[in-house]
């Protein structure tokens, strides 16, 4: 990367401003009701934390580069200019309490839609080196290694090796013409292989050709975490080349949220054309093979289940009643939490604030209301799609001292598989 | 000619002639700049449409989601009051039709005066609880800038003196007709260069916001 400065900064946020960031900004009627909708001010009670407040920076720049007025103010030496003192007090503001879950895009009176406008402000506060050192950490793994973990082809092989050994479940690498290429996370690679045993044995019983490539199998994407469109296209990039070698027809995301955003909506506009191949979330292919026959269930759960609609898929991907459905082929008891679905809360750990060590202590504070959602519920098991989703859940569970188990949607559709041609397995 | 009567008689020519032409050119000039910035065009493969979702939350966002409400009921109360009164009171006084008429040659039914009063009465409650609630509302205090506190009083002006001259509560007559009629042009200027614009825009933020979800397979 190039110098982070602050004229870089201001420029990159220049480049940012388009028609619907001047439609919001325009609009915005300072009600401050999307404070209302974001948990890290309602769970603190801080006003520095409403949403639009976090948009200062990029503002300032659009009222004086693309406002008539603004033009005037600036001329007469009226206008608040953006400064490194200003962008490094915002940086708080603007990754260690906002996860991007666009809660406040869906609740604002005027229609703004603020979360596009904070990933848009990142691209300013990574130009001019205002980002948060976790998540460039991150994002700088991301390029060298492959990963923002650090985990590297060899771990991923080790997993596949314990998995094919304890399943006696076959997991294709690197097979071309296969119908599906199957990305992962790292979380899913390292605290949660489930998932991908979980996989091998639902498609294996569905019929489905897939297969996982040794230069593509990580779907995270800093990049978009961070607010660097380089870096993100950089990663969307090596997907897209691993899913050309290996001439796939579609690409499955996988549990994980931002992954979602980053394959299925930024990539195609990242590499500046679109795909050869389709983009369908794990959960999404899920349901259509559950709505062709090809998998069944038995054996509901009969404890209370909910589900935490991961903010990437839900409300910013349109995954919502699929979910609900595969839900209900696994359990008898399933309740959605009050408020679900487009208008779910976020766990508090996305966007990249999870990676951050300067959130920790915030994002604990701000899964008070995650907690409070579930325990209104009365679930005894709490279920998800995003393995980030999962960790933020198990551990703000732990902080607070709650015994839930906290599952993948994918496992527990495989854990009540039908399987046939082969004797059933008895859990426990 | 009295000194009062001149002064209705200048806001109501020149004055007026000059603050509506502002405020044309002004929308006319604004609304460009912020469309023409224009949008990328999204690669992606939508998962739905962009026009319906879009045209279906400029109407769907004028009623709250009802969590949010429950936590900030006051913010939607006074803004229903102060917005329908304001409506009521500008579009559905007959004088004001009259007005229209005669610049435009066009008019509409209005209704009976003393249901005109009663929405300006509410319009006022209205501006009066949100300023109060801005000033006591941490949030609000927060994001509030010498912006929002003008356009407070400029939109508050024109009701208030329209409310006083209606009801012949300021002498001279024409005195108060005529602090209406610049207190309105004050507004009118002040539009285009201001939050007031979003009368205009939030028509265009609603559907972009709308249009972005609904490519997304979402209802926003």
């Amino acid at each position: 990367m190039s110098q982070a400065t602050l004229e870089r900064g201001i420029n990159a946020l220049k480049e940012q401003i388009d028609a619907p960031v001047a439609a919001f900004f325009s609009s915005c009627v300072s009600c401050g009701m999307c404070a209302e909708a974001c948990l890290f001010y309602t769970e603190t009670g801080d006003p520095k934390y409403t949403p639009i407040y976090k948009l200062e920076p990029l503002r300032r720049v659009w009222e004086s580069e693309y406002t008539l007025f603004g033009k005037l103010k600036k001329a007469l030496g009226l206008h608040k200019p953006v400064t490194d003192q200003m962008l490094a007090e915002w940086q708080e503001l603007l990754y260690d309490s906002c996860t991007m879950c666009a809660r406040c895009s869906m609740v604002c009176p005027v229609g703004n839609d603020i979360a596009y406008m904070v990933r848009k402000t990142r691209e300013g506060m990574v130009a001019s080196g205002n980002s948060p050192e976790g998540v460039k950490g991150a994002a700088t793994r991301a390029v060298t290694i492959g990963s923002p973990m650090g985990v590297k082809l060899s771990a991923l092989e080790a997993q596949i090796r314990h998995i094919e050994a304890d399943s006696g479940l076959k997991i294709p690498m690197d097979v071309e013409g296969a119908d599906y290429l199957a990305l992962l996370s790292s979380m899913e690679i390292m605290n949660f292989p489930e998932y991908l045993q979980a996989l091998a044995k639902i498609f294996k019983q569905a019929g489905v050709s897939w297969t996982l490539c040794s230069s593509a199998f990580e779907a995270t994407n800093s990049g978009i975490q961070i607010g660097s469109s380089d870096i993100a296209r950089t990663l969307v990039q090596r997907i897209v080349d691993g899913a050309e070698r290996l001439k796939v027809k579609h690409v499955i995301s996988p549990e994980c949220g931002h992954a979602y955003t980053a394959i299925r909506w930024d990539g195609p506009n990242l590499i500046g054309r679109p795909f050869p191949f389709r983009v369908v979330h794990i959960l999404e292919l899920l349901d259509e093979l559950r709505a062709a026959g090809r998998i069944k269930t038995r054996d509901l759960e009969s404890d209370r289940h909910t589900f935490h609609d991961p903010c990437s898929i839900a409300r910013k991907g349109g995954v919502i009643d699929g979910p609900r459905r595969l839900m209900n082929m696994v359990t008898s008891d399933f309740v959605d939490m009050k408020e679900h679905g487009k208008m779910a809360w976020c766990c508090g750990g996305g966007g990249g604030v999870s990676s951050n060590e300067d959130a920790d202590e915030l994002r604990i504070r701000a899964f008070k209301k995650k907690r409070d959602q579930i325990a209104e519920t009365g679930a005894e098991v709490l279920v998800t799609a995003c393995a980030n989703c999962r960790l933020v859940i198990e551990e703000g569970l732990e902080e607070y001292k709650v015994e839930l188990p906290v599952v993948g949607l994918s496992e527990l559709i495989a854990d009540h598989l039908v399987v046939d041609e082969e004797p059933p397995e008895t859990p426990e | 000619m009295n000194e009062p009567m001149d002064f209705l008689i200048w806001t109501r020519g020149t004055a007026f002639d000059i603050a509506v032409t502002i405020f044309v050119i002004g929308v006319i000039l604004r609304l460009f700049e912020i469309i023409s910035l224009g949008r990328k065009q999204n690669l992606a493969e939508p998962k739905g449409t962009e026009f319906g979702p879009g045209m279906r939350t400029i109407f769907t966002r004028s009623i709250p989601d009802p969590g949010t409400f429950r936590r900030q009921p006051l913010t939607v109360v006074t803004g229903y009051l102060f917005h329908i009164g304001l409506f009521v009171g500008l579009f559905l006084f007959v004088p004001h039709i009259e007005l229209f008429r005669a610049t435009f040659g066009f008019g509409w039914p209005g209704l009976p005066n003393p249901i005109v009063d009663a929405a300006t009465v509410l319009a006022i409650i209205g501006l009066l609880a949100g300023l109060w609630h801005r000033l006591m509302n941490p949030v609000m205090r927060k994001i509030s800038s010498g912006e929002d506190w003008l356009v407070w009083t400029l939109t508050f002006l024109p009701i208030l003196t329209g409310y006083l001259a209606y009801h012949r509560m300021v002498n001279p007559y024409p005195l108060i007709l005529g602090l209406h009629v610049l207190s309105v042009e004050a507004l009118l200027i002040a539009f285009p260069f201001t939050k007031l614009m979003h009368t205009f825009t939030v028509f265009l933020s609603r559907w972009y916001n709308g249009a972005m979800s609904g490519r997304r397979g979402v209802e926003s």
